[in-house]
């Protein structure tokens, strides 16, 4: 009941802030609204993401970003429909638009139609590249059995043109294409993945954690590699990681989760220099930042809450530096500011006053 | 011991016996045939610590074998042992005046000339004649049993495993678990009680029709083989099926299947290419190991039907106090499993490009 | 663990099992003797090769002896010969596959040679010659000779898991700190091991149940022992199968397999607690999950 009613204003404040993603507005390429996943246990379902919302525009970067547990993953295998059981989609819609086409909700969409979107409009890009490729495959193999999949025309001759383009455009060579995944190393195993991702002309790349598995220099390397493929092929990416100050440098927009929800989301230039919610600021003074000089740096105290016992109210209010008495009682609304919008019941009273 | 700790302790077991290394680059392409050459090392040291055992054990055992065994045969002939039997029999089971360093290399003259000694129950039957009789027999039986049980209990194991929590699942594992924990022996003698005897579909003891000649004896021997084989292969596909649905299982779960569903390939290239071609690759090893299993077992299950392969020959031997065909068996039994090892490591060298390091 | 280990079913059937037959194997033939007033080896003429029947529930052999009493007897020899190979294998297994795995080096490699050629030997024949040449010298013969063949599976187990508990940072600080070997293994890595080596011991225990009765049913065993591979044996020797005298060779067998499943179940149950992957894929899991996606696909459908 609360959560219908929570949703209803959920959606209200989403339709006040319509001016502020102009360009995620007029022409996206995923709309999630009310996304609610749970893993189903013995008594009754754990959610693990809860009424997560956002739009995505044709050919932006929306970064997501979160301690582990707060639901990241959980959204990347419920938005991909790659989830297994216990877990599964408990409520709300993701509406996948594309180019010139009607919108297509995935949620209750079967697995053969299901199958025909794969990879063509939507892929990803999975955390480790080691674990992401079949160990007892061939790399052109890999390559070649999504392209002729797709493309059923397609002959292997061609195939092979195709993945030696798609591997050339990562900077890797074509005889690569005859390796195991295990005679490459780490970082070109992460393109390949990258250029695998690709291979279908997506709409929408989605990213796992692209890049913790490989070295800091590597991770620079792979992600102006990203964006440059992305300005010149124009896909849209979710990119999912812990690491706020990287989405910082390559996100249009950024969304925190905590808990499961998406507490605030806005654009990378707002959350940096003026985040609203006091968890954001949290994560922003938790890491060192890239390109000024070293100051003091602030974790943030406490771990963060069993998913089956959440904290009434403000989920944050236990590990909150600014927590008011009406945190623990009262859900906090969303709140549009102009860059941004965040769930934090202070931001009211701001409003108020 | 806590719940937590134990919990931690007991890791998932490693994808292979012995561990899954993580390959590196370093190994190339060269590293197979060293890989191989190792691998050929260690059967010739297990070849020849398998000749060595069967060395020792009669000399090792309470009493002298070569006394009774000479005392034996003199008692089958009625008559003195020409001096050269008396010598091969010493040289194989013991020989009271001469040392044991003597005795070891006697002993592996008269191997490297294929003479086993002389059987007591077949006198004068040379122990190796009366083996390779029945070699054909167990070989074929559990040749053809092993292949059948090991491609039924994966393939289903591949199924139950991929569609973990089905119903084919619920029905099959249970089942699987039970069967398996089944002793051969006892299945062989239900079979002859229902379909031997109650029934009466088979014939109840034998390899063959005894007046059948050409074709007909051939078909008579797959008639007469057909029970002993099916009780095999029903013992044996059950374990067969549980470590390919569990690896299957876990192997589900991997990244790499993750993606390839991703990437929106039919479900039965996932299935196949991605889940199954990775989840079989212990099952290769593990294929070679349970031979050691499938011929103990295919011996009792001989015994039962009185099928004339090796394990008849064996039970006739331990019950006739035959010492010599009983080594010779195990001799036999021995060798045959290690070159059955060296095969499956060959292919395993095959299946799998890494090429994993192990003692 | 026993309260997370309990609320698996598997091994809840399993751990049932294994209690009631080793209480059948100590109680039981006191039982069958002082309340049914049976004895295993006693003849009742007037009953030969008699079905089951109100006064022997499962009939009785060939030699009118009682198959209940034999069967409770029985329980005693296989579960006696079990536990003895399986102590004297896990023990070995516990030698070679802890030092190997600890010491590692030249040590590591003496050790996994000697144990994985015991690995590639055929070891239920190589128990049948040995068992040939010292036939009749009784159970606990037996129970040594398959506790002494059957270790090299186990050692292999644990000196993987050894090797891993050994480069963990606690043991690399205990051995910086000067402490003793022995000490070492006895305190730091033996406890990590405690999981594998009780569900070895089960295995290594149903292992020699299975090869006893196989030994015995080759006729190697001591003829005066009664153990379920004897009855069986006796059974197939005096023809009871053509006969069709199932209740002789039936029940015994059924025990056998009775208690290797429910090995195999608590097996399966630690794994499954073990490996998370394993226990995403049971049934109730599944179930429960699909139950939920119904329900909300039906909402849904309802409120369009």
């Amino acid at each position: 009941m609360t959560a219908d009613t929570r949703a209803d204003a959920d959606r209200l404040v989403a339709a006040a802030r319509a001016g502020q993603d102009e360009q995620a507005q007029a022409d996206p390429v995923l709309d999630v609204r009310d996304l609610t996943v749970s893993y189903i246990g013995p008594d009754g379902g754990t959610v693990a993401c809860r009424d997560v919302s956002f739009q995505l525009g044709r050919g932006e970067v929306l970064g997501i970003a979160g301690e582990s547990g707060s639901g990241k993953s959980t959204l990347i295998t419920a938005l991909t429909r790659l989830q297994r059981p216990p877990a599964t989609t408990t409520a709300g819609s993701i509406v996948f638009h594309p180019a010139g086409r009607p919108g297509i909700d995935l949620v209750p969409l079967g697995a053969r139609a299901l199958r025909k979107l794969r990879w063509t409009s939507m892929s990803i890009v999975l955390q480790s590249a080691m674990d992401a490729l079949n160990p007892v495959m061939r790399l052109g193999d890999q390559f070649a059995d999504v392209l002729r999949t797709h493309n059923r025309g397609m002959d292997r001759a061609a195939a092979r043109t195709r993945t030696t383009e798609l591997l050339g455009m990562v900077g890797i060579s074509a005889d690569r294409a005859r390796s195991f995944p295990h005679e490459m190393s780490g970082g070109m195993r992460q393109r390949a993945t990258i250029a695998l991702a690709l291979a279908c002309s997506p709409q929408l790349v989605v990213m796992d954690e692209p890049t913790t598995a490989v070295d800091v220099v590597m991770q620079r390397q792979i992600l102006a590699q990203v964006l440059r493929l992305r300005r010149e092929l124009g896909f849209a990416v979710i990119i999912v990681t812990h690491d706020l100050s990287l989405l910082l440098e390559v996100a249009d927009r950024i969304a925190i989760m905590y808990a499961g929800r998406i507490v605030e989301i806005g654009s990378a230039r707002a959350l940096y220099r003026s985040p609203a919610h006091p968890y954001t600021r949290g994560l922003r003074d938790s890491f060192p930042p890239l390109h000024a000089p070293l100051t003091t740096l602030h974790g943030i105290p406490g771990t963060p809450p069993d998913l089956r016992r959440l904290p009434s109210g403000c989920p944050f209010h236990p590990r909150c530096p600014v927590a008011v008495d009406a945190c623990s009682t009262t859900p906090p609304p969303l709140v549009s500011l102009p860059e941004q919008a965040a769930e934090c019941l202070l931001l009211t009273n701001e409003e108020a006053s | 011991m806590t719940s937590a700790t134990n919990v931690e302790v007991a890791q998932p077991p490693p994808a292979a016996p012995g561990g899954t290394v993580v390959p590196t680059t370093r190994l190339r392409v060269p590293s197979r045939w060293s890989f191989m050459l190792r691998r050929l090392g260690f059967y010739l040291a297990a070849a020849w610590a398998a000749i060595t055992l069967n060395f020792l054990i009669p000399r090792m055992m309470p009493g002298d074998p070569s006394v009774a065994i000479i005392q034996q045969l003199q008692r089958v002939s009625g008559q003195q042992l020409p001096p050269e039997t008396l010598v091969s029999i010493q040289a194989l089971f013991g020989n009271p005046d001469a040392n044991l360093f003597e005795q070891y290399l006697a002993y592996l003259g008269r191997l490297a000339r294929f003479d086993l000694g002389t059987s007591i129950s077949r006198f004068p039957t040379p122990v190796a004649d009366v083996v390779s009789s029945g070699l054909p027999w167990t070989l074929m039986l559990v040749g053809s049993t092993t292949v059948v049980a090991f491609v039924l209990g994966t393939s289903l194991g591949v199924l139950t495993g991929w569609k973990a929590g089905g119903r084919l699942d619920a029905i099959l594992t249970p089942a699987s678990t039970f069967i398996s924990a089944v002793p051969y022996f006892w299945v062989a003698l239900l079979a002859l009680w229902v379909f031997g005897f109650q029934l009466d579909w088979f014939p109840s003891s034998g390899g063959y029709d005894p007046d059948a000649q050409g074709v007909a004896f051939w078909v008579s021997a797959l008639r007469y083989g057909f029970l002993p084989a099916a009780t095999i292969v029903f013992s044996a596909f059950g374990g067969w099926l549980l470590g390919m649905r569990n690896m299957t299982v876990t192997t589900v779960r991997e990244d790499y299947v993750l993606l390839a569903q991703a990437k929106g390939l039919s479900p039965s290239r996932v299935v196949l290419r991605y889940a199954a071609r990775n989840a079989m690759l212990p099952s290769f090893t593990g294929f070679a190991l349970a031979l050691g299993g499938v011929i103990g077992g295919a011996l009792l299950t001989e015994i039962v039907f009185s099928y004339p392969g090796i394990g008849y020959l064996l039970y006739d031997a331990l019950t006739k106090r035959d010492y010599p065909v009983m080594q010779g068996v195990f001799l036999l039994i021995a060798l045959t499993v290690l070159v059955a090892n060296l095969v499956a490591d060959s292919v395993y060298v095959l299946v799998d490009p890494r090429v994993r390091e192990q003692g | 663990m026993p309260s997370s280990l309990w609320s698996n079913p598997k091994v809840r059937f399993g751990l049932v099992v294994v209690a009631f037959f080793t209480l059948l194997a100590v109680l039981g033939p006191w039982l069958t003797a002082s309340v049914l007033g049976l004895d295993p080896r006693a003849n009742d003429i007037s009953a030969i090769a008699s079905p089951p029947s109100a006064e022997h529930w499962l009939g009785t052999t060939q030699f009118g002896q009682d198959v209940l009493a034999q069967l409770v007897a029985g329980a005693r020899g296989s579960m006696f010969v079990g536990v003895l190979a399986a102590l004297i294998g896990t023990a070995l297994a516990i030698v070679f596959g802890v030092t190997a795995g600890y010491f590692g080096g030249t040590v590591d490699n003496v050790l996994n040679f000697v144990t994985n050629l015991f690995m590639v030997m055929p070891v239920l024949p190589l128990i049948f010659i040995v068992s040939g040449y010292l036939r009749g010298t009784g159970l606990w013969m037996i129970a040594v000779i398959i506790g002494v063949f059957g270790w090299a599976g186990g050692a292999r187990t644990l000196r993987a898991q050894t090797l891993s508990v050994r480069n963990r940072d606690f043991v690399l600080g205990m051995r910086m700190l000067g402490e003793s070997h022995p000490r070492l293994i006895a305190v730091e890595v033996l406890p990590h091991l405690v999981g594998w080596i009780a569900s070895m011991f089960l295995g290594a225990l149903i292992g020699g149940i299975l090869a006893e009765a196989g030994l015995a049913f080759l006729g190697i065993s001591d003829s005066g022992a009664i153990s379920w591979g004897s009855m069986i044996q006796a059974a197939q020797s005096q023809s009871a199968v053509l006969r069709g005298l199932w209740w002789w060779f039936v029940p015994p067998g059924l025990c056998i397999a009775l208690i290797g499943t429910a090995a195999a179940m608590i097996n399966f149950g630690v794994d499954e607690l073990a490996n998370p992957k394993l226990r995403a894929g049971t049934r109730r899991v599944v179930r429960r999950t699909r139950r939920v996606e119904r329900a909300v696909a039906a909402a849904e459908g309802g409120a369009a």
